[in-house]
């Protein structure tokens, strides 16, 4: 494998990493808050702050990871990503502040405030947003490279169907994907009130994250046939998202193997997702950065390579004690430990 | 002053780095802290280290949360505003970022146990093994990410054929001259920080008549390794400044407003200068700053005349140099003295006064830092890369620069109240002494 293809491979399973951990992450904020206002605070909050207490620290180190590495591998990113998204990363970026802050706050600090709740409720589901323009800007005609540098080209930006459909993936995938796991850990910690909520939550949103995948694919046809037709010539891969969509609701419908039907959502959505990154090679950012020409020097790569090993090395067994402790001890989710 | 994008970006960089590095600072020396208390408490068979290690371990989690989210705002920021700084040096430096975020990546998982892992383990060591990685993580982040500051004010480990980096050695680039003296002087001092803000909070309950036992083992911890690091730190000035006089002499001149080439040059405290260089009411130590360059009289140091107009620092940076310096001796006397009175039985160490000098040390070793860092980073201006890229070959072109930074001052300026406030919240009316009846009701662990 070249350099280049295994540095984007590694970045698209951070990126892939950090979409699953922060969909749970960033719906079960929006679920706790709803279930505050709603007068059902007892039933789901107390399950979804067991499980997000230890871990939300590591979900953003996901995202930190993601945008070093493609800096890292690919600095050409930073020129052409740096200065057009100034504006859509730094609201990006002070969102995910005011979530991470508040959450704190919230959570160790001493009260147990609706406002500091709600801003990470609607935090949550902004910033999916909000990171989703870097993925469309990438597709291209969204920058225009004059002599002066790089104009980031806002209106057509908020004009674009594409870039709408984009949004609105983002937003109900985030909430599909935290309804279905957190499902799957309302069952373990043996919280039928919940995961009646919780299961309702996941088949509610499971029709609309699957239109909005389809309108995704009708907005790129239109937008950079080019990336459309690559990604034809991978119909498989999509294919086979759709076979683990359709396993995965069955089953959360029949009320069964809770967590079989979340991995299937994994499942569905690493599809989904290597399928998009593949069909979008050999582009980085349309057409002006392509994986070839914009890679590191060897040297570095290399370098960079062989310290992702060993960080891994580090990192894994860490993170099994991590979820040992907090995923997979029936007693901690339960809430005895 | 012009406000075109590149002196926004500057105040922009420099806004959000002023606010991480408070953060920064308790991130990486309250760690240390928290695993000897915690040591201290098993060993000692003693709750009140115990109760200390939590308290000190739950105000933590507060600051660390502002910390990360500011940390990702620099690490973002540096692509957003710098962003042909970031397309040459990420061929060049790549490697200790990616690095930084894997101590970051083992931190963050072992904070997290750590937090929730209080009561779960039979073996009380167990427990207090988790320090190591968190001390381990943070510390190492700490020189990852020092040694990215290094490499803007001493690059090396890279050619430049026609504007671009070849025959790159990233390890050279990693250990650069600056890189040593830096990581030493950053890690100290953080620790340094830590201890004195730790010390200030339990001198104040103290002083306010609240304080007892608790506190008062507290103090005397803090005290100690205060001095400790204290005189790490001010060993780790000392080799900067060596540093300084050896590879980046502009910085060193513009701090100690030192103009003409000299031997046997004078070491200035205090003063003020004119638009025409000349200094007054300034206090004079002779010989000195030859003293401090290469630890004899005689060393000759590079006066700023040596260098063009047009890449000499802001001379403004010694006010900056001379805080630092000022709270570095006080931090040693304060807590030299302190011990001092402890040791001779015939002394009060409680005494009113000592106890308000140390808590004002606290809030004192963070103005040290910011001014460390001003010193510093202003002290390398005109360039982003000495030598190589000045800071406005770096900064974005962007006409946007204005409303990120009133939108990112206005995030500080409520996550510093909210944090103030949820801290102080925290832990008034909330006296250690209830936490230790409840936890240890029989004052056993």
């Amino acid at each position: 494998m070249s350099l280049e293809v295994l540095g984007i491979s590694v970045l698209w399973i951070f990126l892939y990493g950090y979409l699953i951990v922060a969909a749970i992450d960033f719906g079960a904020g929006f679920f706790a808050y709803y279930a505050r206002i709603t007068k059902r605070e007892h039933i789901m909050s107390k399950l979804i702050s067991r499980y997000l207490s230890p871990v939300w620290e590591v979900t953003n180190v996901f995202f930190v990871f993601f945008f070093v590495g493609l800096v890292g591998f690919f600095p050409d990113t930073a020129y052409y990503l740096g200065t057009a998204l100034l504006i859509p990363g730094s609201i990006a970026i002070i969102l995910l502040s005011i979530r991470g802050s508040f959450y704190a706050f919230g959570n160790y600090g001493p009260s147990n405030n609706t406002f500091f709740l709600f801003l990470y409720g609607a935090t949550g589901l902004l910033i999916p947003a909000s990171l989703s323009t870097a993925l469309t800007i990438s597709e291209g005609g969204f920058l225009e490279v004059t002599d002066d540098g790089v104009v980031f080209l806002a209106k057509e930006l908020f004009t674009s169907p594409y870039s709408w459909s984009v949004v609105t993936l983002a937003i109900v995938s985030v909430l599909y994907i935290s309804a279905s796991f957190l499902t799957y850990y309302a069952h373990r910690a043996e919280d039928i009130e919940s995961r009646v909520i919780l299961r309702k939550f996941s088949l509610f949103w499971s029709a609309p994250t699957i239109l909005a995948s389809l309108m995704v694919f009708v907005a790129l046809r239109e937008h950079n046939p080019e990336h459309f037709q690559n990604a034809i010539g991978i119909w498989w891969m999509f294919g086979l998202s759709l076979l683990f969509f359709m396993i995965a609701t069955f089953l959360m419908y029949k009320k069964k193997m809770y967590g079989f039907s979340f991995i299937s959502v994994m499942l569905q959505f690493f599809f989904a997702f290597f399928g998009y990154g593949a069909s979008h090679l050999p582009y980085i950012i349309y057409p002006y950065v392509t994986i070839t020409g914009s890679v590191v020097n060897e040297t570095m790569g290399t370098a960079l390579v062989i310290v992702f090993i060993a960080g891994l090395l580090l990192l894994i067994p860490s993170l099994i004690l991590l979820m040992r402790l907090f995923l997979f001890d029936a007693d901690y989710v339960k809430g005895k430990k | 002053m012009e406000f075109d994008s590149v002196m926004l970006s500057r105040i922009l960089t420099a806004s959000t780095l002023l606010f991480h590095v408070i953060f920064a600072t308790i991130g990486v020396g309250v760690p240390i802290m928290i695993m000897i208390a915690e040591f201290l408490g098993i060993k000692k068979n003693d709750p009140h280290y115990l109760v200390l290690a939590r308290r000190w371990a739950r105000g933590y989690t507060i600051t660390v949360a502002v910390g990360v989210v500011t940390g990702t705002a620099i690490g973002l920021q540096l692509s957003l505003l710098w962003p042909s700084f970031m397309q040459f040096a990420g061929q060049v430096i790549a490697l200790p970022l990616f690095m930084e975020t894997f101590a970051f990546f083992f931190e963050a998982i072992f904070l997290g146990i750590y937090l929730y892992t209080w009561d779960r383990f039979k073996n009380r060591w167990a427990h207090w093994l988790l320090t190591i990685p968190v001390v381990i993580g943070s510390t190492l982040s700490a020189f990852f990410i020092t040694s990215v500051n290094s490499f803007m004010n001493t690059p090396q480990g890279f050619d430049i054929v026609n504007g671009e980096a070849v025959n790159i050695d990233p390890l050279a680039a990693m250990f650069n001259p600056a890189t040593p003296a830096k990581v030493f002087h950053v890690v100290m001092s953080s620790y340094m920080t830590a201890a004195f803000i730790l010390a200030a909070i339990a001198a104040f309950a103290l002083v306010r008549k609240k304080g007892k036992d608790y506190h008062k083992k507290a103090l005397r911890l803090t005290m100690i390794t205060g001095l400790i690091f204290a005189a790490g730190t001010a060993l780790a000035g000392d080799l900067s400044a060596k540093f300084l006089a050896e590879h980046q002499p502009e910085k060193l001149a513009a701090a100690e407003w030192h103009f003409e080439t000299e031997s046997n040059a004078d070491l200035l405290v205090f003063g003020t200068i004119n638009e025409e260089g000349e200094v007054s009411n300034a206090l004079r130590i002779p010989g000195m700053l030859s003293f401090l360059s290469g630890n004899s009289f005689d060393t000759e140091v590079i006066g700023l005349n040596e260098f063009p107009e047009d890449e000499r620092p802001p001379l403004g940076i010694h006010y900056a140099f001379d805080i630092m310096v000022m709270i570095g001796m006080y931090s040693l006397f304060i807590s030299g003295l302190f011990i001092v009175l402890m040791l001779f039985k015939r002394f009060n160490e409680w005494n009113k006064p000592l106890l308000w000098g140390i808590v004002a040390s606290g809030p004192l070793a963070m103005i040290a830092i910011e001014c460390g860092w001003i010193l510093a980073e202003i002290g390398r201006q005109p360039w982003i890369l000495r030598g190589i890229m000045k800071v406005d070959e770096a900064a974005t072109t962007s006409g946007d620069v204005g409303i990120a930074l009133a939108m990112f001052l206005l995030l500080y300026g409520v996550l510093g109240t909210f944090c103030v406030t949820v801290l102080i919240k925290m832990f008034k009316n909330r006296p250690p002494e209830a936490e230790l009846e409840k936890r240890y009701p029989n004052g056993k662990i």
